[in-house]
């Protein structure tokens, strides 16, 4: 029995799914701040609902994600961004 | 020890023109006799906030930069609190990158005005 389940062959192989490798946009394009009064680019980094969007998603690593982090909460605090939305795009 | 920091306010949109400018004017002057020295301002005029802030939907955006004392800022933010008329500020001391940054901006917008004329 259990030699049969380890044996299981496909008649086509099976799609291996090619990911797109993610990377982060800072340091590919150079950039060195962040800046927290340009609320248009800070929307790239939350979702509908204003929240951040975690690192796992944006790619971005983690020395820049603390400081877009810091620069979203800045934002938020000058209403230059909501803290509580809906449909933000 | 001198250190480079940014102020952002947001003034009540009540206020007439030529009140925002008393206001700013009243900041500067605080700050220049505090032994400031400013390095850029900037206004961005009326604009809509992305929430209300006591019960109010729009208002007058104002940034100084400046160079001064690090006891300066607290005093500038007593002021800021003392003034109704300021209904929220934020300060951030500007590291090397964040003076780089705003370094070269303003030499992109001085560019582009120069082009203008």
């Amino acid at each position: 029995m259990s030699q049969n389940q380890s044996e299981i062959r496909y008649l086509t192989p099976q799609p291996v799914e090619v990911k797109k490798k993610k990377y982060c946009r800072f340091k590919k394009s150079g950039i060195k701040y962040v800046d927290y009064k340009d609320p248009e680019f800070l929307k790239k980094f939350v979702n509908e609902q204003g929240k951040i969007l975690p690192r796992r998603v944006t790619g971005t690593s983690l020395k820049f994600q603390r400081k877009v982090a810091q620069a979203v909460k800045r934002a938020r605090h000058l209403a230059l961004m909501p803290y509580v939305t809906d449909l933000l795009k | 020890m001198l250190n480079q920091y940014e102020t952002v306010f947001i003034l009540t949109p009540v206020l007439s023109e030529a009140q925002v400018k008393e206001t700013v004017d009243k900041f500067r002057d605080f700050l220049k006799k505090n032994g400031a020295e400013i390095v850029h301002e900037e206004n961005w005029g009326l604009k809509k906030l992305a929430y209300p802030i006591q019960r109010k939907t729009t208002g007058f955006y104002q940034l100084f930069e400046y160079k001064g004392p690090n006891d300066l800022v607290l005093k500038f933010e007593i002021q800021l609190r003392r003034d109704e008329r300021i209904i929220r500020f934020l300060t951030v001391k500007m590291d090397k990158f964040a003076i780089e940054f705003s370094k070269k901006k303003r030499s992109i917008k001085s560019e582009k005005k120069a082009e203008e004329v």
